[in-house]
């Protein structure tokens, strides 16, 4: 193990953290990730694993169109398929208002010049997902997106990141981020590190980062839920999700059905511990119970949350940090950002390596937080926040 | 004792939930109520008594020798029970157990997932005493997944709830004392056990015999001298088998085993496996409670303090489930238990409370005499706890063999929770039951770290299926009605 | 594999396994009964179609899945018997019918 400095230090060991140390390492970079649990432990490791260009705010578009082209050569990159299938996303109206309002979208995105989200009729709908409710009437459907095995996935970029020269410690606490002259001094649990750069990828915990760099932000800690049924023969292929109510719903090759959409539990931070909302749970098992009534006879085997960082515009802070040279923001992806990982570590390993960019990522940056409104929905946020944590 | 017949008959909050009819849960709710707790059991199966005294008040086995005398004491705290002012609730599965959710995040009070008669329903309870007792450990030999090849404990409740004996030729085989007591009630209803093949280690003697003193004092010694004299004189006794294998088509057929480096073959229509209890921890897991692994009992045992309260505010295990002690020491835990909550929701005081427990604590500390002997004499041998061969298999829901879980930790996986990403054991319908104490065991092994470092799957509720039918028909509480945030 | 001890009494109760008629006890768990009849399979796993019987009756071990009156997946061993049960042997995953109807297997 060399015991020159690192050239970068990545705070958080999800996807972000893995990808932006594996593209770095691929610039040739020396990273060294910190992580405080083990790689992959949160949001990253145990989400419904969508590899979703669909219903993507308009300003993720170019990054997660970006991102997908990574997904498909996936073993090229990590050595590992992560478990990737690609049997399309589907947006399912439920109403012919929602219907109406999917055809503005798609004219919109197409004027824009993204072609990857299509509508579809009544009968093409059926055709993608012969078990959805013969009452909707159409929806979106976006061929080239699927699912993966988050877990696998970090796990992947992270040893693939180790092999190109990364050094990735676990179990290690970043308490203090200081700088001095060019030099960042992380002070940890396991001791101070110090590099000319750092990337701020802490996920749930990354506002803790950026208020040691001097630029607080309104991050709210959240706990989206899941629940995994027993096996059931196989019945639908596509990635299914609803945007009225809340649903994302993916039979696995094994046949068990993953059901997912964001309703929310109860985070406890700092113990890494969500409490599960059963009352929340129930309204995902309504809407599944609806829209699919073929599996009204299915049984929940296990439910589960993980604990996430949600911003308020539900769209994510990454960009170059606005206090301090030499520090960068990954983070706030608001339950959204799985697919966004493989693309935004290129993307954040060129903003490192030399100094800029042309992905669009104007709509990302932390300096949109430092204005009036949002200082006061910050204010709201911070209490709310540490009310959650009890 | 008020029986509650479905879900809307369920108040929406009690002092304290008891989770298990079994000999610690009958005793932890006699004794809440009578301390004015209003208190509320809710138990699986169709009548109180657990496994120990499954269908004590309603067994067809009327000829008392058949059982034995220790059953039927089973029937005192079930009568007890009955003219307390408990409620109770038979059929009726506790899916969850967790914090309440009100508008400003986690209330004091906890909230239990129940469902009954098709229906699931959140309940809330200030205190919460986990009474699920154990179950038969793993016994991963080739084969044990063939239909012919049950646990000793299946055999006995086909007996004691219905009265069924086994019809054909049959063989016993693994090690602690519950083989000899079934042994006993199987051959005394009837059955032809063709052989006891014992698994016990002959090194486990010397072990034992450290503990010794402490068992000769104990209550079990008369017991067991009694047990092993009557199956001694009737049976077949086979003696430090080892490489015991199932084997058929479709259903078992044969058993085979090496004795002093011979291969025997038994032909016969069962086989009846046992190698000691672990406690059930599913639930406590679920619920957050912290395990150690305990090297003497060879499996997880919760982290409880001397009243039975666990590491989760508010929930209590008493019984075998917070470590395996026995039925006599099952009543005297749920008592303490029951005391001590009484105590946190301010129904009596620590003076009372102390007054109360001493003498139970006494009857306790007798009744765990020879426990220790008892673990080290019947530790079940490592062949059958971690299997060599390969295609052995050990998770059954997803049929995943030893094999495989040795390959995944050769790729690096450390722990149970790691290997979901390659392999789905651990993750079908019983929640890790019947593999986790298997897996942990393997993984540490092949590691060459302890089980603790090893840890145990990371379990959440709900720990029993709930269909998606009752969760989408859940009712809200007026809690929930009330709350904002929702 | 199991006969009832002579002495027994008790109501009888008349189900049905796979279509055939069979008797049981009242009190009887549907495990039990399917044991009592000899039905020695109550499923085949969704994994590899390998054939299973209960192991535990207890509750634990999940190997007793049958499908009861149209609701499949049901712990035998923990539900009674009823006069009139519909009690199906499951093979492979629990079928879902495209049209909402549950069938009998993939």
């Amino acid at each position: 193990m060399s015991t020159t400095r690192p050239d970068l230090i990545v705070i958080g060991g999800g996807i972000h953290g893995c990808s932006t140390a594996l593209h770095c390492a691929l610039r040739g970079l020396k990273v060294l990730l910190l992580e405080k649990d083990y790689v992959g432990r949160h949001s990253s490791g145990v989400n419904a694993g969508g590899v979703r260009q669909l219903a993507r705010d308009v300003a993720e578009i170019p990054l997660s169109v970006y991102a997908m082209e990574f997904w498909h050569r996936i073993g090229e990159l990590v050595d590992d398929d992560c478990g990737f299938t690609c049997d399309g996303q589907v947006l399912v109206a439920e109403t012919q208002d929602e219907f109406k309002s999917f055809r503005s979208r798609v004219q919109e995105l197409n004027g824009l010049g993204y072609r990857h989200e299509e509508l579809i009729d009544a009968a093409e709908l059926r055709r993608l997902v012969p078990a959805v409710a013969e009452t909707c009437p159409g929806g979106i459907v976006s061929r080239r997106d699927g699912a993966a095995d988050p877990f696998r996935t970090t796990q992947a970029f992270r040893r693939k990141a180790e092999k190109l020269g990364a050094r990735v410690l676990e179990g290690v606490i970043v308490t203090d981020v200081t700088r001095e002259g060019s030099t960042w001094t992380v002070r940890t649990s396991a001791g101070p590190f110090e590099a000319p750069m750092i990337v701020n990828a802490a996920g749930a915990w990354a506002d803790r980062i950026a208020a040691m760099l001097g630029e607080p932000v309104p991050l709210e800690v959240i706990a989206p839920m899941l629940m995994i049924t027993a096996r059931v023969p196989a019945f639908i292929r596509p990635v299914v999700i609803l945007r009225g109510r809340k649903l994302s719903f993916k039979q696995f090759a094994n046949g068990t059905v993953l059901i997912g959409g964001g309703h929310l539990g109860r985070p406890v931070r700092d113990q890494n511990v969500t409490v599960l909302d059963w009352v929340n749970l129930a309204e995902s098992a309504k809407t599944v119970w609806d829209v699919f009534p073929a599996m009204r006879a299915t049984t929940i085997l296990r439910a589960w949350a993980g604990i996430e960082a949600r911003m308020p515009d539900d769209i994510p802070v990454f960009g170059k940090s606005s206090t301090a040279d030499g520090a960068f923001h990954q983070f706030g992806f608001s339950a959204h950002g799985f697919q966004l990982g493989p693309g935004a570590g290129a993307v954040m390993a060129e903003l490192v390596a030399t100094g800029s960019t042309n992905m669009p990522i104007e709509a990302f940056r932390i300096e949109r937080f430092r204005m009036e409104g949002a200082k006061n929905a910050g204010g709201a946020k911070e209490s709310a926040r540490q009310v959650l944590e009890g | 004792m008020n029986e509650l017949r479905d879900v809307s008959s369920l108040s929406e909050r009690y002092d304290i939930v008891v989770v298990g009819a079994g000999p610690a849960g009958l005793a932890a709710a006699t004794t809440s109520s009578e301390l004015g707790a209003s208190t509320l059991v809710l138990d699986e199966n169709a009548g109180p008594g657990g496994q120990i005294y499954r269908a004590v008040t309603s067994t067809p086995v009327s000829a008392r020798e058949i059982l034995g005398e220790d059953y039927w004491r089973g029937a005192e705290l079930a009568t007890a029970f009955r003219a307390s002012s408990s409620s109770y609730a038979r059929g009726a599965t506790v899916w969850s157990v967790g914090p309440a959710l009100d508008e400003s995040g986690c209330s004091e009070a906890l909230e239990i997932g129940v469902s009954l008669g098709g229906s699931a329903r959140l309940i809330q309870a200030r205190e919460v005493i986990l009474a699920t007792g154990a179950l038969e450990r793993p016994f991963p030999i080739p084969g044990w997944t063939l239909p012919g090849v049950m646990t000793a404990g299946a055999a006995q409740i086909a007996l004691k709830s219905s009265g069924l004996v086994p019809d054909g030729r049959v063989v016993v085989a693994g090690c602690g004392p519950l083989l000899y007591l079934l042994t006993e009630q199987l051959r005394a209803a009837g059955a032809n056990i063709v052989a006891l093949i014992e698994t016990t280690p002959r090194t486990n003697w010397a072990q034992a015999l450290r503990q010794f003193p402490d068992f000769v004092r104990s209550p079990y010694l008369t017991k067991g001298l009694k047990l092993l004299w009557g199956a001694r004189r009737h049976l077949r006794i086979v003696s430090g088998a080892t490489g015991l294998q199932a084997s058929g088509d479709g259903r078992m057929t044969e058993v085979t085993f090496r004795l002093r480096g011979k291969e025997e073959r038994l032909a016969c229509d069962l086989l009846l496996l046992h190698q000691g209890v672990a406690p059930n921890i599913n639930l406590s897991n679920a619920t957050g409670c912290v395990h150690d692994w305990d090297d003497g009992q060879l499996a997880w045992i919760p982290r409880v303090d001397e009243w039975f309260l666990s590491t989760v505010p508010g929930v209590s295990i008493a019984g075998d489930g917070a470590g395996i002690a026995g039925a006599e020491s099952a009543p005297l835990r749920g008592r303490i238990a029951a005391i001590a909550a009484a105590t946190r929701l301010g129904l009596i005081g620590a003076d009372e409370r102390d007054r109360r427990a001493t003498p139970v604590r006494a009857e306790l500390s007798r009744a765990l005499r020879g426990r220790l002997f008892l673990d080290a004499l019947y530790q079940p041998a490592k062949e059958f706890r971690i299997p060599t061969e390969e295609n052995v298999t050990v998770c059954r829901c997803e049929e995943v063999t030893a094999g495989q879980i040795r390959e995944t930790v050769a790729l690096g996986v450390v722990g149970p929770n790691q290997m979901k990403s390659f392999l789905r054991c651990g993750m079908g319908p019983c929640q890790g039951r019947l593999c986790g104490l298997t897996v942990t065991e393997m993984i540490a092994e092949a590691r060459g770290v302890s089980p603790q470092e090893v840890g145990y799957y990371r379990l959440r509720p709900p720990v029993k299926p709930v269909t998606l039918a009752e969760l989408a028909a859940l009712p809200k509480t007026e809690a929930a009605m009330r709350a904002v945030v929702r | 594999m199991f006969r009832r001890l002579h002495d027994v009494e008790g109501k009888r109760v008349t189900f049905t396994v796979d279509g055939r008629s069979a008797t049981a006890r009242a009190g009887d768990t549907v495990s039990a009964a399917l044991l009592a009849n000899g039905v020695e399979v109550c499923r085949t796993t969704p994994v590899s179609g390998a054939p299973r019987a209960p192991y535990c009756m207890m509750g634990v071990c999940f190997e007793c899945l049958v499908t009861i009156d149209g609701n499949g997946n049901r712990q035998g061993c923990l539900i009674a018997i009823e006069e009139g049960m519909l009690v199906e042997t499951q093979k492979g995953a629990r079928a879902v019918a495209v049209d909402g109807r549950a069938g009998a297997g993939a």
